[in-house]
């Protein structure tokens, strides 16, 4: 279909944005890849009365280190730039594969990391990295500059801590080692589909090989992303393992609550979650890095 | 607040100016108020890929763009393709592969492909079979295409265009 009618602005700033978000109130929305505001838009779920365009705002798609080696990633910045620019493929090359999984070239060429994470789809591959990696997410709005925990960030479907007007400006992922291990599968319909479940891990190890520190999330298993903390208890201070990766698998369903729907009933989302799991730690200890 | 907007759009490397609404997309703006109907609408909600074109280069759906919001790019649509009345190599490889039948995907599959093989000229078929994944057909069954877009990586490869 064709979307209802409203009224567009392109602001020149990020301040100028959000005196307009603030100026238009709640019916107004920002539009950034347009790759789910859209398709949303067209099917005449949403109705903004404005669409505030933030394309124009260039400060929003800078990529840098931070002296801590902290890598900050602009909110503008396309998916397809995640899986392709040097800058992010070196310092984050988890982040890289997972954005290899999301929709078609053609749609990873508008769509942007803040759009994805401010949707806050619960299959989407983004913000489960964003939560297997403890990123900070950066927000500014009518009442100033905040930072918010990636884990303390989803909050339901479609749901986030972005308050009225607020506006993502950065996502900022902790130092990556580089002989860190990492692994990232999904089980979707097809290429390009929304996951039907997904596992991120990563995992450190210490002088005596042992697991000093790591990260795993699920995708598709829950209302959000989740964070498998009981899975990584079970990984911590052992040394990798096929029958670790078992037992870590084991504890999956704990902290999961998949859901029934045309796709794929919860009991089969919760064998292929633990599945998964083994898989995606195998690919991270088997990785030479 | 929804007045008529005035806006200039650079597509196939001519200028047009044109008077829509904000919610005019690009791909009833390319097909409506330019007359380029090349461009094909099946879903108008990104799935289908029928509406790909090329923004600055890179593939893109013309469906999930505001026609406002292309202002400034260089747009080129299967129009845009075939130079001085000759069919591009990569079109005459889907003329020689029998790539089509109805035709309605043929525009997508021609900008998505176009886009890979400036990308990436020597694809192999699993690197095809994944660019063209965001486009569907209901006719040719894709291996004819895959064939055609092989087919006219080694056509670009041996030049002149
Ligand atoms: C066919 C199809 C398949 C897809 N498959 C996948 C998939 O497999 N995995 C996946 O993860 N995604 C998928 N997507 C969605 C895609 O990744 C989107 O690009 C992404 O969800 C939203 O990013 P965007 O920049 O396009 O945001 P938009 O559509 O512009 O915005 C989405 C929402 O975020 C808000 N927003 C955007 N930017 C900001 C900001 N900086 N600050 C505050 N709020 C903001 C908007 O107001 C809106 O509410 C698919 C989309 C399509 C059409
Ligand atoms: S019409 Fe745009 S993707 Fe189907
Ligand atoms: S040729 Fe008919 S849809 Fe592809």
């Amino acid at each position: 279909m064709k979307p209802p009618k409203f009224s567009y602005l392109a602001p020149e700033s990020v301040k100028n944005a959000i005196a307009m978000k603030q100026e238009l109130g709640e019916n107004a929305r920002y539009i950034a890849g347009g790759q789910s505001l859209v398709p949303m838009m067209n099917f005449r779920v949403a109705a903004p009365s404005a669409l505030i365009d933030l394309n124009g705002l260039t400060e929003l798609s800078k990529v840098s280190l931070s002296s801590d080696s902290a890598l900050n990633i602009g909110a503008l910045t396309r998916t397809r730039r995640l899986e392709n620019d040097p800058k992010i493929t070196g310092a984050h090359p988890l982040l890289a594969a997972a954005a290899r999984h999301i929709a078609h070239a053609q749609i990873r060429n508008r769509g942007t990391i803040g759009g994805s994470i401010a949707h806050a789809d619960p299959a989407a591959e983004l913000p489960g990295i964003v939560l297997a990696c403890d990123a900070e997410i950066e927000l500014q709005g009518p009442r100033g500059f905040r930072t918010v925990h990636a884990v303390d960030f989803f909050e339901s479907v479609f749901t986030t801590a972005l308050e009225e007007g607020e506006l993502l400006l950065n996502i900022k992922f902790p130092r990556w080692p580089k002989d860190r291990k990492w692994g990232f599968q999904e089980v979707s319909r097809r290429e390009g589909d929304y996951a039907l479940v997904g596992i991120a891990a990563w995992f450190d190890l210490d002088a005596t090989s042992s697991i000093s520190a790591c990260g795993l999330s699920a995708i598709g298993a829950a209302d959000t992303p989740v964070r498998l903390t009981k899975s990584e208890a079970a990984l911590l201070g052992s040394v990798p393992s096929l029958p670790l990766f078992e037992k870590a698998a084991a504890e999956v369903t704990a902290d999961i609550d998949p859901f029934d729907d045309v796709h794929a009933s919860a009991i089969y989302r919760c064998e292929v979650a633990a599945a998964l799991a083994i898989r995606t730690l195998t690919e991270a200890w088997e990785r030479d890095t | 607040m929804s007045e008529r907007l005035k806006i200039s759009l650079n597509v196939n490397n001519d200028t047009h100016a044109c008077e829509i609404d904000a919610r005019m997309t690009l791909a009833d703006c390319l097909r409506e108020k330019l007359d380029l109907t090349g461009t094909h609408l099946g879903c108008e909600h990104g799935v289908c890929g029928a509406c790909t074109v090329l923004a600055d280069g890179v593939s893109i759906r013309s469906c999930l763009i505001f026609a406002v919001q292309a202002q400034g790019m260089k747009i080129t649509t299967v129009e845009g393709l075939a130079k001085d009345g000759e069919l591009s190599p990569l079109q005459e490889a889907f003329h020689d592969n029998h790539a089509l039948q109805c035709g309605f995907c043929t525009p997508g599959m021609l900008t998505t492909a176009e886009a890979l093989l400036t990308e990436n000229p020597a694809p192999t078929r699993r690197e095809v079979e994944s660019a063209i994944s965001g486009n569907i057909c209901r006719c040719t069954g894709y291996i004819s295409i895959v064939d055609a877009i092989i087919d006219a990586a080694e056509r670009r490869r041996q030049g002149p265009p």
